[in-house]
């Protein structure tokens, strides 16, 4: 078998030998590195065997926890077995890890590093995960680079058979395991030469057998369980042997050597860098560079980092080296130093000692950090470490590649200084995430990889938002492997390309070109109209640096000929035709190869209409005639607005501009703490349509603004004075509110921040009688009503907010009067979960604390740079946080304890200082009615009144009291997050506080897959769906979690879909809250991932529950107080078919499409399973319960 | 005995009743059924192209969006083997009902563009169809197409299609054509075999209350055979083409009525969707009774009996409504 050149990332690198040297593998899907666990599931799909002929089982558990626990046991029964994950999920695997190496049980995990959640979430790489599980027994081996990474999940198999250790083989998250790089493939023959069949049959002989038991897993006493402890020694002090033997069985075949040390530089260096990961190559390669230019420095690139090899060390390390700079991709605060630095001080120290080091004098070590969370690390960076190691006196506990200026920890660097070959072509493209840039940069990296003898590497960057995000692609090619795992630098760019007009004015992207590059532009203005449209800026910058200036109307093409916004496979073949990397002629032929082999799958049509694309983009592609001097009016926009807080001006504003690798280390909070209400200052003008109002035709009924994802469409009742100082444009009607008499109403839409999703319009119910197609709220073009309407929207904010206590948020149009108090998230547009989360905002906002799980929901919730979460005008709203995935019910849980708990103690207090507060305000705030908002009110009042008593007491205890009076307000818990936390990885905790009877309120966010991961399975994926790790269609049916929490009899449950019935779920949210007791909301959530047109995602909602899949009903444990049944059915009997709702959803269809007689044996299923619980339900609901005082029934 | 058989497009028949396209015929179990339940020949449901290329097109949005534009999720989906959106699907049944059935299968065709009309009747051709049959149906919206331009338009399809495949041809044609008897003969000039009298379709109707316009498919009744069975009498002999009617036969009656007419052959779906596949068995059992009770001997007999050649007042098949409530006379009698 002779091997291939393939262009592939590391993820599918290192899965592609996993899987074929494995027989079980167990995952749970965790950024960055779910993609591993996805391609081994398809291939097992597919039916491709491993080397020895069968298919692996591959199995999705409930949490990493699961995952370790599955792949114990399949290893404590003599399979091969394996996991791939990262950060939380490998810190969820640790105990497992302990157990794998105590019982020298050999694996191999496979780890995208990535950074782990302390002051907040990234997932982004780094080693702290990794460094966490140093302690396992676990062995540690690094890779480098995708070649690596794929050389290395061999290598490590391998040594794992002989030593009987188990591995952790990592490699960095998204630097690495999403790097699209051009690989030489090991085959099937180079894996089987590497495995010893002997020692897989050693592992058979091991395992766990009723045939030839044994008995694992004892306890031990301090008689022997040191003994037995110390008993491993030999397997750990060989196995560094071990791996380097199998290195060089490696290197014989393949011709790739690696040693536990690679040493790359001068064989005389004086100055070493020490490190592992990407960073390695990243300072091989400037080592290389400044050895050519005369100095004499040289890398030690760790590979095995555990068990860590001191001889191996001293080995790798010049006779000459006088000072070593130790670097970490992690943060141990309060560590003498980070790990690798103590472990190379150490081994350094032992070497000479016991005469292995090479050198004689005892080097100078410095250690630093480096890259957190994916930050760049650059050949200037490792520059600005060896100028460190030249000084008589180099800092020590640096930091490198941020600026601190508040420990003076960071070294600093020339961001100028470039290693980047003249022979190397490079390219940046700026994309929207809905044009298809990156899947066509990809592709065109394979293109460039696979066709020609060039070295090829791609790298993607993404925004956090879900709607209107914008890709950066950096591509590189050319004569040699491409070793730069670092972005694109400023001015080295021979290639930039602009995919969206708009982008011109709100980023700096001409920064990248390098003087006499190329600009590819796609606009709408040709190329002797185009000069005109540009800012001040991008003039300038092609005029400075002479770039070449290429125009395409890439919009026009795509609409004629039906891609609509995708303009991907036109600027590829624009991008093809200037860089000349092919003829032009070849390249146009591999880009419909590639096509053919990217979406020949899904039909004929598809590949048709991209051919079509690919053949009149040429025609349309031109050189612009560049003028001699700046003449444009307009400049770029500010990232804020001046009125902006300072804050979010001076910090988040440049995190906005794609800006925030400048802010220094002084700016950001120190634990993690930001103000709310930031997201209102990011006006992203994604939408191309927004809605408009038509009072003439509004019923006012609320509908719009009650399901707005986004809460850009809102509506006010106030006293028509207000309207003398109306701006021209602003509309507005009489209202017909009974609460509010003599008023006026008015819809108003915020045009910068709405996303265009269109929900509003397909929830208005008024059409014009004489025009049906003409509804209250109809979608037109934004541009042209931007600047009015924003000004209407800055006069609506103005407008005060009607009084709560006038009016009762009991129907659909009340509740749209209260403020959302979350707006403006970057969810998908026309997301099914956040006008859920924008209601408990509404009713409950002013007062509640709310724990939010990890997932989409803690993304559009928490991602910076601005977030949702917001404040009313008294400055009051919700308070979020977010812990982990895991743990959100016990996080929440834990915020009920301490306001119940300070509730007491200020109660205690206050009756303790009742002569000096007062005897009746006190008997008043304690016997307060709060069932209202006006009951909070009058109690807010009251604890105000307590507040200015208190501040005049001396007692110590009124100073405790006046710390903790807030208390005495009634507060809300809210337990937010999604079904693969409430119904996987969260369940035992989400159970425990169910079960707890305490005063919380779980919302379930039902997509029914794990949408923020990509949508794998949960066991909420419903029967007949597709799903990752369900590919074949889920074969059992959804988990019932609302009738398992009404087993309690205790728990206040709802299901609720707003799409079918926005009533009902107003209602369950009030009664959810109103319940003193845990109440748990199960909120059907459309998604994109079920494969819909999320314009039609309340219909959807609504067929859900007329086909009975998704039967609405509350549970109230109050109603048999009064005797009453407390489970009420709030839907009829099932009126359509399950597959009227089901086959409108790609999730259902595609398995229709791809395997017809298992979609209908399912579909069968999934019938049966609606009409069984349909049938329980209804039996349910028609009990008569006779409860007697003294228990039992009649 | 009566001898029921015939000849459609050049196929014997063993009877005269033919399972129209419906989706009866998408799965070999079900078509095995129509065998033995006495159909003559099977014309499978429609291969719309318009549907594989929205299917396809539609596949490739939805899977598409939302990909590679988040880091987290790249994308949505599992990506599956295959996906069953072009015609194969579609071509492996022909093939596989012609290995489980001994009767012929009629291919049944929708195409929108010229390209792939052929294309796709090429590929049923060499799947193994025993015919196509053609189903054609544009609705003009546009004011500037004229009905020449139309008609043309069917006419050059119907002759390119011809040049390509060696297989029968039949074309299913709707009632709404000015002059029908002459499109009909120029059809069968371009190489139409056989004509089938009349296309169904969905007929949109409006929900008043909702005010949304709902697409509405209604069984056909027996009343609605006479439409057909008018055109079928008139154009019997008056085109050198085999007629199929299809559209209102729900009794023995009525296919009997249809083959006097002069069809080959009567096509039914509606009957069989509503009362079961068995029905057809009645329906024979039916006919044969009738042609017993009434002495005729075979469907060659009577085929054609009635039509407006062969009755003995050709006009009753060209008079409209209020015609029928003038008394007829013969002035014969008045030399």
């Amino acid at each position: 078998m002779t091997r291939q050149m393939v262009t592939l990332d590391a993820n599918e690198a290192v899965a592609y030998v996993a899987y074929r040297t494995n027989e079980v593998i167990a995952i749970y899907p965790i950024t960055p590195s779910s993609g591993m666990g996805e391609h081994s599931d398809a291939w097992s799909a597919a039916n491709i065997p491993n080397i020895w002929g069968t298919v692996p089982t591959v199995v999705e558990m409930q949490s990493e926890g699961g995952a370790a626990g599955a792949v114990h046991g399949a290893l404590t029964t003599g399979a091969l077995a394996t996991t791939f994950t990262a950060s939380q999920g490998l810190l969820l695997m640790i105990p497992n890890m302990y157990k794998i190496a105590g019982e020298l049980t050999p694996t191999v995990f496979h780890v995208a590093a990535r950074a782990v959640a302390t002051h907040a979430l990234s997932i982004f790489g780094d080693h702290s995960d990794v460094m966490a599980t140093r302690a396992t027994g676990f062995a540690l081996l690094a890779s480098s680079s995708v070649q690596e990474a794929h050389d290395n999940a061999l290598i490590a198999q391998a040594a794992a058979l002989e030593s009987r250790v188990p591995f952790v083989h990592f490699f960095d998250g998204f630097r690495t395991s999403s790097e699209v790089n051009k690989i030489e493939q090991l085959t099937e023959d180079d894996m089987r030469a590497m495995i010893n069949d002997e020692l897989v049959l050693a592992v058979r002989q091991r395992a766990l057998s009723p045939d030839h038991p044994a008995i694992r897993g004892t306890a031990q006493n301090p008689d022997v369980f040191f003994q037995a402890r110390e008993a491993c020694n030999p397997f750990y002090l060989a196995c560094p042997v071990i791996v380097q033997r199998v290195m060089d069985r490696f290197a014989s075949l393949t011709g790739r050597q690696y040693r536990l040390f690679n040493y790359t530089g001068a064989p005389d260096a004086e100055r070493v860098i020490i490190l592992m990961g990407s960073g390695a190559e990243t300072a091989e390669e400037t080592a290389l560079y400044l050895n050519n230019r005369g100095e004499k420095v040289g890398v030690v690139n760790v590979h095995l980092y555990r068990p860590f090899s001191m001889e191996h060390l001293m080995q790798a390390l010049p006779a000459t080296v006088k000072s070593i700079a130790v670097l970490d991709r992690t943060k141990e605060p309060g560590a003498a130093g980070e790990p690798l630095y103590q472990d190379v001080v150490t081994a350094v120290n032992e070497g000479l000692v016991a005469g292995k080091a090479l050198f004689q004098k005892t080097p100078r070590i410095i250690g630093g950090r480096y890259g957190l969370s994916s930050k760049e690390f650059t050949p200037a960076m490792v520059k600005a470490v060896f100028d460190e190691l030249a000084k008589d006196r180099p800092m020590n506990h640096f930091t490198v590649g941020i600026y601190d200026d508040v420990t003076q920890s960071s070294l600093e660097y020339d961001p100028q200084f470039s290693i980047e070959a003249e022979d190397v072509v490079r390219c940046v493209f700026f994309g929207l995430g809905a044009d298809g840039t990156v899947g066509a940069n990809k592709n065109s990296i394979k293109i460039i990889g696979e066709e020609t003898e060039n070295g090829a590497q791609g790298y993607f960057v993404y925004d956090s938002k879900k709607s209107g995000s914008i890709t950066i692609s950096h591509l590189r090619f050319g004569p040699r492997r491409i070793r730069a795992p670092y972005l694109i630098g400023e001015g080295d760019a021979n290639f930039v390309a602009c995919h969206q007009f708009t982008f011109l004015e709100r980023l700096e992207m001409l920064k990248y070109a390098k003087p006499g590059g190329v600009f590819l532009l796609n606009s709408i203005y040709g190329p002797d109209e185009v000069w005109d449209h540009l800012p001040v800026e991008v003039q300038s910058a092609i005029i400075e640096k002479k770039l070449r200036f290429f125009v395409i109307d890439g919009y026009n093409v795509a609409e004629k000929t039906g891609m609509g916004g995708r303009v991907n496979t036109i600027m590829q073949t624009c991008f093809f035709a200037i860089s000349g990397v092919l003829p032009r002629e070849e390249a146009i032929e591999q880009i419909k190869k590639s096509i053919v082999k990217t979406y020949g799958k899904r039909g004929e049509a598809v590949v048709q209409q991209n051919f079509a694309a690919v053949d009149s983009t040429l025609a349309n592609l031109h050189e612009v005639k560049v003028p001699e001097k700046v003449t444009s009016k307009v400049t770029r926009r500010k990232a804020v607005p001046d009125a902006a807080p300072e804050f979010v001006r001076e910090v988040l504003g440049p995190m906005i501009a794609f800006e925030g690798d400048r802010l220094p280390v002084s700016a950001l909070p120190v634990d993690g703490t930001f103000p709310s209400a930031t997201s209102q200052w990011e006006k992203r003008n994604i939408a191309l349509e927004i809605p408009v109002w038509e009072p003439d035709l509004c019923i006012q009924c609320g509908k719009c603004v009650f399901v707005c994802p986004h809460a850009v469409i809102r509506q006010k009742v106030y006293d028509p004075k207000y309207l003398q100082k109306a701006p021209p444009t602003f509309k507005s009607i009489d209202a017909k509110f009974k609460e509010l008499p003599g008023m006026k109403y008015t819809i108003q839409v915020a045009p910068e921040d709405c996303t265009g999703c269109a929900l509003c319009v397909e929830a208005c119910p008024a059409k014009d009688k004489t025009q049906v197609g003409r509804k209250a709220i109809n979608m037109a073009d934004q541009p042209p009503l931007r600047e009015d309407e924003r000004i209407n929207w800055e006069f609506f904010l103005d407008l005060p907010d009607p009084d709560r206590s006038a009016f009762e948020p009991t129907t659909v149009k009340n509740s749209q009067l209260l403020t959302p108090l979350f707006e403006f998230s970057g969810a998908c547009a026309g997301c099914g979960e956040t006008p859920y989360v924008k209601l408990v905002s509404q009713l409950f906002g002013d007062r509640s604390v709310i724990a939010n799980a990890t997932g989409c929901s803690s993304i559009y919730g928490g991602n910076l740079p601005t977030t949702p979460w917001s404040v009313n005008k008294e400055g009051r709203g919700p308070a979020w946080s977010n812990s982990l995935f895991e743990d959100n019910a016990e996080f929440g849980l834990g915020m009920r304890l301490t306001l119940d708990k300070q509730n007491e103690y200020a109660s205690e207090l206050l009756r303790a200082l009742a002569d000096e507060v007062g005897q009746t305000l006190v008997e008043e705030i304690l016997s307060a009615d709060q069932s209202t908002d006006a009951g909070i009110a009058a109690q807010r009042e009251r604890v105000a009144v307590l507040k200015q008593k208190l501040s005049q007491i001396s007692d110590p205890r009124a100073r405790n009291l006046l710390g903790i009076a807030d208390a005495l307000v009634r507060k809300s818990v809210w337990i937010i997050g999604g079904d693969g936390w409430a119904y996987d990885i969260g369940y035992g905790g989400l159970d425990h506080v169910l079960a707890s009877g305490r005063n919380v309120n779980i919302l379930v966010l039902d997509t029914e897959v794990y949408s923020n991961t990509g949508g794998q399975a949960s066991k909420s994926t419903p029967r007949a769906a597709v799903a990752k790790f369900a590919a074949k269609g889920k074969g059992l049916p959804k988990k019932d979690l609302g009738m398992l929490a009404i087993t309690y009899g205790y728990v206040y449950v709802a299901r609720v879909a707003m799409g079918a019935n926005d009533q009902q779920t107003l209602r369950a949210f009030l009664e959810a809250d109103a319940y003193e007791g845990p109440s748990l909301i199960i909120a059907y959530s459309h998604c994109i991932a079920h494969g819909i047109d999320m314009r039609k995602g309340l219909e959807q909602q609504k067929l859900a529950v007329q086909s009975g899949i998704w039967p609405l009903f509350r549970y109230n444990p109050k109603l048999l107080d009064e005797g009453k049944n407390p489970l009420i059915l709030d839907t009829k009997d099932p009126s359509i078919s399950l597959e009227e709702y089901a086959y409108r959803e790609t999730r259902y269809r595609m398995l229709l499409q791809s395997d017809e007689a298992r979609a209908e044996a399912l579909m069968r299923s999934a019938r049966m399973d609606v009409e069984k619980r349909w049938q329980l339900y209804r039996q349910m609901a028609e009990i008569e319960y006779q409860l007697r005082e003294n228990g039992g029934s009649h | 005995m009566v001898d029921l058989s015939t000849t459609y497009l050049g196929l014997p028949l063993k009877n005269p009743l033919v399972a129209a396209a419906s989706p009866l015929s998408k799965k070999e179990s079900t078509v095995r059924r129509l065998e033995d339940a006495g159909a003559s020949a099977v014309v499978m449901y429609s291969l719309f192209e318009e549907q594989i290329t929205h299917e396809s097109l539609a596949l490739d949005y939805y899977l598409s969006r939302g990909t590679e534009s988040y880091a987290e999720a790249m994308t949505y989906f599992p990506d599956m083997e295959k996906y069953n959106v072009g015609p194969e699907e579609y071509l492996n049944l022909i093939q596989k009902l012609k290995k489980a059935v001994d009767i012929p299968i009629i291919a049944s065709l929708n195409g929108i563009s010229t390209g792939g009309w052929v294309e796709y009747a090429r590929k049923m051709e060499q799947a193994g169809a025993d015919a196509l049959e053609l189903n054609i149906y544009y609705l003009p919206t546009d004011t500037n197409l004229t009905g020449q331009e139309l008609e043309q338009t069917y006419v050059n399809l119907v002759s390119d299609i011809r040049r390509q495949i060696h297989i029968p041809l039949a074309v299913k044609l709707s009632p709404y054509f000015t002059a029908l008897p002459n499109f009909a003969r120029r059809l069968v000039q371009a190489g139409a075999n056989g004509l089938v009298l009349f296309n169904r379709f969905f007929q949109p109707d409006l929900d008043i209350e909702m005010l949304e316009v709902v697409p509405r498919l209604e069984l056909s009744t027996s009343s609605e055979l006479r439409l057909p069975l008018r055109w079928v009498a008139i154009l019997y002999k008056r085109v050198e083409a085999d007629l199929a009617l299809t559209g209102g036969v729900h009794t023995p009656e009525d296919a009997i009525k249809s083959i006097m007419a002069g069809a080959n052959v009567v096509q039914i779906a509606s009957e069989l969707l509503s009362n079961g596949i068995n029905r057809m068995s009645e329906l024979l059992v039916g006919m044969r009774q009738w042609m017993e009770t009434f002495e005729y001997e075979s469907v060659a007999q009577m085929m054609g009996s009635m039509s407006q050649q062969a009755v003995a007042e050709p006009a009753a098949f060209e008079r409209a409504n209020y015609m029928k409530a003038l008394t007829s006379y013969d002035n014969r009698l008045y030399i």
